[in-house]
């Protein structure tokens, strides 16, 4: 009795979570069977009209979409933009990371106290002062501009990070690499980042993840030309209705590479996105 | 205790006292020299391009919009009297009341359920990928999927069909009476027998409006039906389209090639009452058997000339914010589960199966244990929430379309507006950066806690 109302209920919840589920992929499934459809299939009938008629697929809104001069250069200022952020915060934050975690220097506790304060304050905060500041320094526009921009607020949560993740490092590992005379540098690039490898690995996803995913900052500091594929998206989508053919093929490429990412490092990308979310 | 002052110690030991304290003076002061060499790059970009900015809104606030005039608080006072800043208030509270609590519920639900099923990690996979999405990416889906056209967007489809297979698809939205026919046109869009019948009468109620090739399949000629007379206790009728293809029908009267009009509604009136309902049949006839005799109404009730349903405006101005709210669950669910399910596991299961043991049944162990041990994690998922909402930019700014923006506008998006987006006043835009700022001090002074006390 009891376990037939056990499988009962059990069926009820597997029910429930597959409805879950087809709600989850609809959207997505939407946006893709729409990027295949022309521009005159999607203007008789929705893309689920695609399921009975699969003729209606092809891949000539991708073909369309290589010609496509603008969204190849901001597909490569997306990448020309998220690689060197997510480099550059990734070394900058180790560095600091490491001297907060194990090197003495004036003012230290505070200076992280400051770190862990600076967690929270929202980019929205620094778009005008910085665009004044770029402005003088001739990078406004740039794509330098605009990964100097996502380092400094990528930084907080970075240095936040690695230096809680270094300062479990045990401390005769470290005691016993300075007695054997090796310099501070040397001991972080041999050891440090060595053993820090998985930490550096969450943030170097959650980093590239979320800036290839930004549109406010690019929407501020890059020019025409420099402007990612979310911005050159976000600026075809006025007339929206009328482009979907160019809209959606151009929104599946640009998730697409973070979703490969997403499945290839599971495991590095949810702890990165948790550990993120003090953001 | 520090790395230097271990190296200093161990290296001090052998050497006579003098000479080591001066050598160990000097390796501390390189040693600190390298590791402000360490900090220095993120010292500089954080104190340029983040400190700054916070001192300079703050600083700009206090002044006019070309930065010139020295104002006071008018910023402030101001901001709280512009409709549209107020707006985005307002609509920022909404967001801060309804988006985290939600997905807390619904991702402890499904944390709870997920575990009982064998394909949970496929699950919680499926359920966290949008979070690699980009907002842009996920406002282009919604904005799709919210589209008005049922032809266009899924929802409205959904929403369309599930509604006519309730409440049934109006046939004729374009069907009328001519003037002077036999038939009132009631001013709820119904039509009406213009004279009293009673039983043994059959009537013939003409429509025209309707294209012949809109007519439901199976629709057939009505001539027929239109001669049967009716039995003393019944009423009877037709209900066709009075229009010949072709040409050549008389107005008024049933011709041999006019068809009848199926799958209308049709109702018996009495002293204003509805006595009985039916449906014509594929010739467009009805009958109403079993009458008492007296003085009827035939009437064809609007619902047979309703236009078709539309679905729901998502993207109008009443629905746009809870809409975009949707699209932010879509995003954010995966991850209020995947935390809360994390924490969900590190549950002692001894207090879980005394409790099955002692016969409480599974709400009362969700509602009595396991809340209560979860809520730690449960308050750092709705804080966490908390803060990303109050910035939510992306998905405002994408899925409203233009001429709603200002309906669904937040607090980000109007600061956006206001600084750049052709208002041009960088002084109210300072200050709504500096209350964006304000919004998130308690969280700001919640982590330095959370750290300090960590650190003890």
């Amino acid at each position: 009795m009891n376990a037939v109302r056990r499988g009962l209920g059990n069926g009820l919840v597997q029910a429930f979570l597959v409805v879950i589920g087809l709600i989850w992929l609809t959207p997505l499934a939407g946006l893709f069977l729409s990027s295949l459809r022309s521009a005159d299939d999607t203007a008789k009938g929705g893309w689920w009209t695609a399921l009975a008629a699969p003729g209606q697929l092809s891949f000539d809104n991708y073909s369309a979409l290589l010609k496509n001069a603008g969204i190849i250069q901001s597909f490569w200022n997306t990448v020309l933009i998220s690689v060197p952020t997510t480099v550059l915060v990734v070394v900058v934050a180790a560095l600091a990371g490491y001297a907060f975690a194990w090197l003495d220097f004036p003012a230290r506790e505070p200076l992280f106290l400051l770190v862990v304060a600076l967690l929270v304050v929202p980019v929205q905060i620094g778009l005008l002062p910085v665009a004044k500041l770029f402005g003088q320094l001739g990078l406004f526009g740039t794509i330098p501009g605009v990964v100097l921009f996502h380092v400094a607020y990528g930084l907080p949560f970075a240095v936040f990070l690695l230096r809680n993740y270094f300062a479990e490092m045990p401390k005769e590992m470290l005691e016993a690499a300075r007695m054997d005379g090796g310099s501070e540098w040397r001991i972080f690039i041999r050891l440090v980042l060595p053993v820090g490898r998985p930490a550096l690995a969450s943030l170097a996803i959650f980093q590239f993840l979320w800036v290839w995913n930004d549109m406010l900052v690019a929407l501020l500091f890059a020019d025409s030309s420099s402007q990612p594929l979310t911005v050159e998206l976000q600026s075809q989508i006025r007339q929206f209705g009328s482009n979907i053919d160019v809209l959606a093929p151009g929104a599946f490429l640009s998730l697409i590479v973070p979703v490969v990412v997403f499945f290839a490092f599971q495991r590095h990308f949810v702890q990165g996105v948790m550990a993120g979310s003090v953001k | 205790m520090t790395a230097t002052t271990l190296a200093k110690e161990a290296s001090s030991a052998p050497v006579a006292p003098v000479a080591s304290a001066d050598r160990a003076r000097r390796t501390r002061r390189r040693g600190r020299i390298i590791a402000l060499l360490f900090v220095l790059p993120a010292l500089l970009l954080l104190g340029a391009l983040v400190v700054y900015p916070v001192v300079f809104s703050v600083g700009r606030s206090f002044f006019d919009a070309s930065g010139t005039r020295f104002v006071g608080g008018d910023n402030y006072t101001e901001m709280f009297r512009d409709p549209a800043t107020l707006k985005a208030i307002r609509n920022t509270t909404i967001w801060v009341v309804v988006a985290p609590a939600l997905l807390t519920g619904l991702g402890l639900i499904l944390a709870v359920l997920v575990e009982k099923v064998r394909w949970a990690t496929a699950f919680k996979l499926l359920l966290f990928m949008p979070m690699a999405v980009s907002f842009l990416a996920a406002g282009i889906i919604f904005r799709l999927a919210y589209d008005e056209d049922p032809d266009k967007g899924v929802l409205n489809a959904a929403v369309v069909s599930v509604h006519d297979a309730f409440a049934g698809t109006s046939s004729y939205p374009t069907a009328r009476a001519r003037e002077g026919q036999g038939l009132i046109h009631g001013t709820d869009g119904s039509y009406r027998t213009s004279t009293a019948v009673a039983p043994g009468d059959s009537v013939t109620l003409g429509l025209v409006g309707v294209l012949p090739k809109d007519l439901p399949a199976g629709a057939g000629p009505a001539y027929a039906a239109a001669g049967r007379s009716a039995a003393p206790d019944e009423l009877r009728g037709v209900v066709y389209l009075d229009f010949t293809p072709g040409g050549g029908g008389r107005q008024g009267e049933v011709d041999r090639r006019e068809s009848g009009l199926p799958e209308m509604k049709v109702e018996a009136m009495r002293d204003g009452r509805t006595v009985a309902s039916t449906t014509t049949a594929s010739d467009g006839s009805f009958r109403f058997p079993g009458l008492a005799s007296g003085a009827y109404t035939v009437e064809l009730p609007a619902s047979n000339f309703a236009p078709p349903y539309q679905g729901v405006s998502w993207l109008g101005r009443t629905l746009v914010t809870p809409a975009i709210i949707g699209a932010y669950l879509w995003i954010w669910t995966g991850f209020a589960m995947v935390l809360i399910g994390a924490g969900l596991s590190t549950l002692p299961r001894d207090a879980l199966e005394a409790a099955r043991m002692d016969g409480a049944n599974e709400w009362q162990i969700f509602r009595r244990i396991t809340v209560p041990l979860l809520a730690p994690v449960l308050t750092v998922v709705f804080v966490t929430l908390v803060i990303n909402v109050m910035k939510v930019f992306d998905l405002v700014y994408i899925i409203a379309p233009g001429p709603v923006q200002e309906d669904a506008t937040v607090l980000a998006t109007q600061m956006w507006l206001v600084s750049f987006g052709g208002g041009n006043n960088q002084g109210l835009g300072s200050a709504l950066g500096v209350l964006l700022l304000l919004l998130v001090i308690p969280a700001m002074v919640f982590n330095v806690r959370r750290f300090r006390r960590s650190q003890r």
